[in-house]
């Protein structure tokens, strides 16, 4: 049996037993400290030996300049957007993220299918359609969910640089102003991760806990989990050299 | 008659209506389509064109994607969605709210034939265009194959690659490479017309024949369409 599959149909032309990688999932909104978590848990598993890639949301080849420039005019339709960032992640899963996972690297995502389906359901698409949409989507190893409460989440905005456009649900009508409209659209974006979390059951972590205790959680955690589902340890150079 | 509405959700119906014509290349179908057009016009019925694959922001990344070899089936699917979608949006639903005429020169079933060949399954591609608009009705304009290939190769064209299928590498060469490729697509296309009940155009007729049978098709949904007049001098 393959360790991957897909929620649906699959990814034309894949073959799902070549992947022998893992997949590990950060999710969280906006500013909660993904990108963090993930550059500290990257280094920690490379110390541990395994090879680590990772991705994030418009980082295709393909999509990433349209999606640029459709965010910078707000030209598309909102519902042409959320396909332009399923095109995207198609583009990502089958180009980096497939290829790395047949090379049996780690995949560090940061952020998944999840996201960009609150993003989607946020802004009014059914959501039974999207779903279907992402369905292509390979199931991870973990979720880890970076959970934070909108209230806790406006001074680290406000400390990174303040309220983004788009971060702040500025296309839709949510508010009259960047604060109100980002108050109203983050606790809608939180609240349907919170549903995708029940969902799909995800490992939800408190984010208001020090940066440390977090990165500890995570790091044990993975490294648990890629020693359990371990193989002969072809990829693991370093660990066994017994550092 | 029917309206058009939103494949599989549960929208208000528009006053307008959508009408669009499908098939393989050569069929003739983009020039029934011209005709029908300047027909309509000239009745007074405010008309709009809709071409697939032509939305200004996404199709950079689609001409990004075929020029870089960049696009799989799965990308190709979403791309041309993506397009879609924002022509749905802008284009579609805002002209059929207004009372146009919509015509379509290939619609969500070019999507239908050609992904399915290229290997995406086809119920996932089908609920991928829920959003699309039902057409008030769909022409397919039947050509035996080797008629549509005789119309298109005579002209010597530069063939491109996507467009005669070379990523499926069916043949090295791109023109038997495009022979093979229309064949599957004409084959996917015949199971839609039965599918979504497309109505059958003999497209091997002369055209002012095939016109004629177009516009007597149309006219019965016509009744109670809004005319204006854009006589300059009136206003």
């Amino acid at each position: 049996m393959p360790k991957f599959e897909s929620y649906g149909d699959g990814i034309p032309g894949l073959a799902p037993e070549d992947l022998t990688g893992w997949l590990i999932v950060i999710e969280g909104t906006d500013g909660v400290g993904r990108t963090t978590h993930v550059n500290l848990l990257r280094a920690h598993l490379e110390r541990l030996g395994y090879a680590v890639a990772e991705t994030g949301f418009t980082r295709s080849d393909l999509a990433s300049r349209g999606i640029r420039r459709a965010k910078q005019g707000n030209t598309l339709g909102s519902n042409a957007f959320n396909l332009f960032y399923a095109t995207d992640f198609a583009d990502r899963l089958e180009h980096q993220i497939v290829p790395a996972l047949r090379a049996g690297f780690v995949m560090l995502t940061d952020r998944y299918i999840y996201s960009l389906l609150a993003r989607a359901i946020v802004r009014g698409a059914d959501p039974e359609w999207i779903k279907q949409v992402y369905s292509f989507a390979l199931k991870p190893d973990a979720v880890y969910y970076l959970r934070i409460g909108v209230e806790e989440l406006v001074p680290r905005v406000l400390l990174n640089g303040g309220f983004d456009y788009w971060e702040s649900g500025m296309d839709l009508p949510m508010g009259a102003d960047l604060y109100e409209s980002f108050m109203n659209y983050q606790s809608r974006v939180i609240a349907e991760l919170d549903r995708v979390a029940r969902e799909y059951e995800f490992d939800t972590i408190d984010a208001t806990r020090q940066v440390d205790d977090v990165a500890d959680y995570l790091s044990k955690n993975v490294a648990e989990l890629l020693e359990r589902s371990g193989r002969s340890g072809e990829t693991r150079l370093l660990g066994d050299l017994g550092d | 008659m029917t309206e058009p509405r939103i494949y599989g959700a549960e929208t208000p119906s528009h006053p307008g209506r959508l009408f669009i014509v499908e098939g393989v290349d050569g069929s003739g179908k983009s020039t029934q389509l011209t005709l029908l057009a300047q027909w309509l016009r000239s009745e007074g019925y405010p008309v709009v064109f809709s071409e697939w694959n032509s939305s200004p922001i996404v199709k950079a990344t689609t001409s990004r994607g075929k020029r870089r070899r960049l696009l799989t089936p799965l990308t190709f699917s979403l791309i041309h969605a993506t397009d879609f979608s924002d022509r749905v949006e802008r284009e579609i639903i805002p002209s059929l709210k207004a009372g146009a005429i919509v015509l379509a020169d290939r619609y969500v079933y070019t999507a239908f034939a050609r992904d399915v060949v290229r290997g995406v399954p086809p119920r996932w591609v089908r609920s991928l265009y829920r959003f699309a608009v039902v057409p008030t009705q769909a022409f397919y304009f039947r050509v035996p194959l080797e008629v549509a290939l005789k119309r298109i190769l005579s002209g010597r064209p530069k063939l491109k690659l996507y467009e005669a299928g070379m990523d499926l590498e069916l043949h090295t060469d791109i023109q038997e490479s495009y022979k093979l490729f229309q064949a599957r697509i004409l084959v996917e296309y015949e199971r839609l017309v039965d599918e979504y009940g497309l109505s059958v155009m003999d497209a091997t007729k002369p055209v002012e024949v095939q016109q004629k049978m177009l516009r007597r098709a149309i006219k019965p949904h016509l009744k109670g369409l809004r005319k204006g007049k854009y006589s300059y001098a009136e206003v």
